[in-house]
């Protein structure tokens, strides 16, 4: 009854052009992802044994491991997460839980637009002039980690407001009506439902933390410590800027141990990562309402 | 009656924690807001010495001369950084643009299912490999790359960086963008179909003009992005303070300024103060992109 004309197979001819185009752009922005990854396990696998996890950098970093740089990372993450997570997950109750829409409420959501937005060595100056210089911590684990925690607050913050969001608003009214107040609502209602939601949000921010480099290069980080961190007020080495200092302040390092030491960096970072989307994905199909 | 209004005075240990709860989330909502002012006061303390004193706008915004080490003539010219920071940003927009709003185009109104959640995850990790691990490939891979593509003496320049910048961009543009197609609303796209309009004639001029606000904010978020970018920039420019007539020229961004320089100063020294005076500048045009972003993504929100 219906026949194509000639004009309806130009419009899908046009279409499937496009829809083509669009996807070749795509995969076009994905595949270095994957060039990259591979390039990395192929240069960087070899070098990874366990001596190389477990051991010092010797003669001029171009021997040994990246033990002290593993072991100031996870210092590093563990001190940014103490600090960021208790004000991250307080701010998103506020905003989710009790702000009203106001000026107030705009402003801190800006904000936290800002937090996100303010470049890495932007943050790394107010580190220095701040906990460095002003608190006095000296260039230290404890300096470092809270530039790092600020930096960081809002991807703690954005996470765990969605999921407290996201449980509905009739579990709340419900637990209001048998006459509990908002906190007992808060925390036997809310928080239950949505833990698994703030632990992805966290996942990610250690993820985040993990891979930082400016602000921590002038806070606490050094090039190089023959000795591991014992408290907070300690300098450390650490996986981000090692690979810094690897690839361009020691000359002659051999190309393995710049490999090894990217791979594990990245390796890191994105099982951190996938964990978080893992967890997310898993989440999703498992709600009920 | 004063017995009823004793009943009803719920006044009890629950209460109380519940107004103490909620002065405590409280001081936690506003932190956002005390950080940010924080970084502006710390920041602010050591740079508006120089701004105050040292400080000479022509120098500043039109002389390329920035030789804060010099003995006998320490001058401050930061035109040569600011291009360089803007001809990699520049570069890498003009790359990385057109690709993200296309990957946003692709998987918000043609890829499905499976597809487009793989998409989606694999740009999450596009935007997860941190920044020292792009300077890093900058370095080691694209640096001999483009020595032998381009048979050029140097692989580090605004090409190097434009590209991992560009990459680096394109997942929070391509993010936005899709969540700015996405909230067209499907009644659009229905009224457009049933006038006899194809799915590419509904795209190119329903959806995205309907969209455009949020594009924009995409793609100013995708300039902030590359405008605060430090180690990957540092890495591979070539570092080397330079008016780049070519995108085979090396520059120096203004944040690898600051990381490469800040190490060697005395606090509270002349050039201590002018590389906080770089951090101003670099805080105030982040904000002012942060800011107008949001006004267009409120744009869309408030229609």
């Amino acid at each position: 009854m219906f026949e194509a004309t000639e004009l309806n197979a130009q419009h899908a001819r046009t279409e499937k052009l496009y829809r083509i185009l669009f996807g070749l752009m795509a995969v076009l922005l994905i595949l270095p992802v994957i060039t990259i990854l591979t390039v990395l396990v192929v240069r960087g696998g070899p070098a990874i044994s366990f001596e190389f996890l477990f051991s010092e950098p010797i003669n001029g970093m171009t021997e040994g491991g990246i033990f002290p740089a593993l072991v100031g990372t996870i210092w590093l993450v563990s001190v940014a997460l103490v600090a960021s997570v208790p004000i991250g997950v307080a701010a998103a109750i506020y905003l989710s839980e009790y702000a009203p829409k106001n000026w107030l409420t705009r402003a801190i959501n800006l904000a936290i637009i800002n937090l996100a937005g303010v470049p890495s060595i932007v943050h790394a100056l107010f580190g220095v002039g701040a906990f460095v210089l002003f608190f006095n911590f000296g260039t230290s684990i404890l300096a470092a980690s809270l530039t790092l925690a600020i930096m960081t607050l809002p991807v703690v913050i954005v996470a765990t407001r969605e999921s407290l969001q996201a449980v509905p608003q009739a579990f709340r009214e419900a637990c209001w009506s048998m006459g509990a107040t908002r906190w007992q609502t808060i925390r036997h209602v809310v928080l239950p439902n949505s833990v698994s939601g703030i632990l992805t949000g966290v996942i990610l921010e250690v993820s985040r933390t993990a891979g930082e480099t400016a602000p921590i290069m002038f806070t606490g980080a050094t090039l190089f410590l023959p000795f591991l961190p014992e408290t907070v007020f300690d300098q450390t080495m650490a996986l981000s800027l090692h690979l810094f200092t690897v690839s361009t302040q020691v000359p002659n390092v051999p190309e393995e141990v710049q490999y090894g030491t990217a791979l594990v960096l990245i390796g890191l970072v994105l099982s951190m990562n996938a964990v978080s989307i893992g967890v997310r994905t898993y989440l999703r199909g498992k709600k009920k309402w | 009656m004063a017995h009823n209004a004793g009943a009803l005075d719920r006044r009890d240990t629950a209460w109380y924690v519940d107004k103490a709860v909620e002065w405590l989330v409280f001081i936690g909502g506003i932190s956002a807001i005390i950080f940010i002012v924080g970084i502006f006061v710390f920041i602010g303390k050591e740079g508006f010495g120089f701004i105050l004193g040292r400080f000479d706008f022509a120098e500043f915004f039109f002389s390329p001369r920035w030789t804060p080490t010099s003995l006998t003539n320490a001058t401050y010219g930061a035109l040569a950084l600011i291009v360089g920071t803007a001809s990699v940003t520049g570069f890498a927009m003009l790359v990385s643009v057109p690709f993200s709003l296309g990957a946003a185009i692709y998987i918000a109104e043609f890829a499905t299912g499976k597809r487009r959640e793989t998409l989606k995850v694999l740009i999450e990790m596009l935007a997860a490999i941190p920044s020292v691990v792009w300077g890093f490939i900058g370095l080691s891979l694209m640096n001999p790359l483009i020595i032998s593509v381009f048979n050029v003496p140097l692989g580090l320049n605004v090409l190097n960086a434009g590209i991992i910048l560009g990459l680096m961009a394109a997942p929070i543009m391509t993010t936005i963008a899709e969540d700015a197609l996405k909230a067209v609303p499907d009644g659009y796209r229905e009224a457009a179909e049933a006038l006899g309009a194809t799915r590419w004639q509904v795209i190119r001029q329903v959806v995205l003009p309907a969209a455009k606000n949020g594009l924009v904010a995409a793609v100013l978020l995708g300039v902030g992005r590359g405008f605060g970018e430090t180690m990957a920039v540092l890495m591979a420019t070539g570092h080397s303070i330079n008016i780049p007539s070519s995108i085979f020229d090396p520059v120096r961004a203004l944040t690898a300024t600051i990381a490469t320089e800040l190490g060697e100063t005395a606090e509270g020294s002349e050039h201590y103060q002018a590389l906080f005076a770089l951090g101003i500048l670099l805080f105030a045009v982040t904000f002012v992109i942060n800011l107008t972003a949001d006004l267009f993504v409120r744009g869309i929100k408030d229609k």
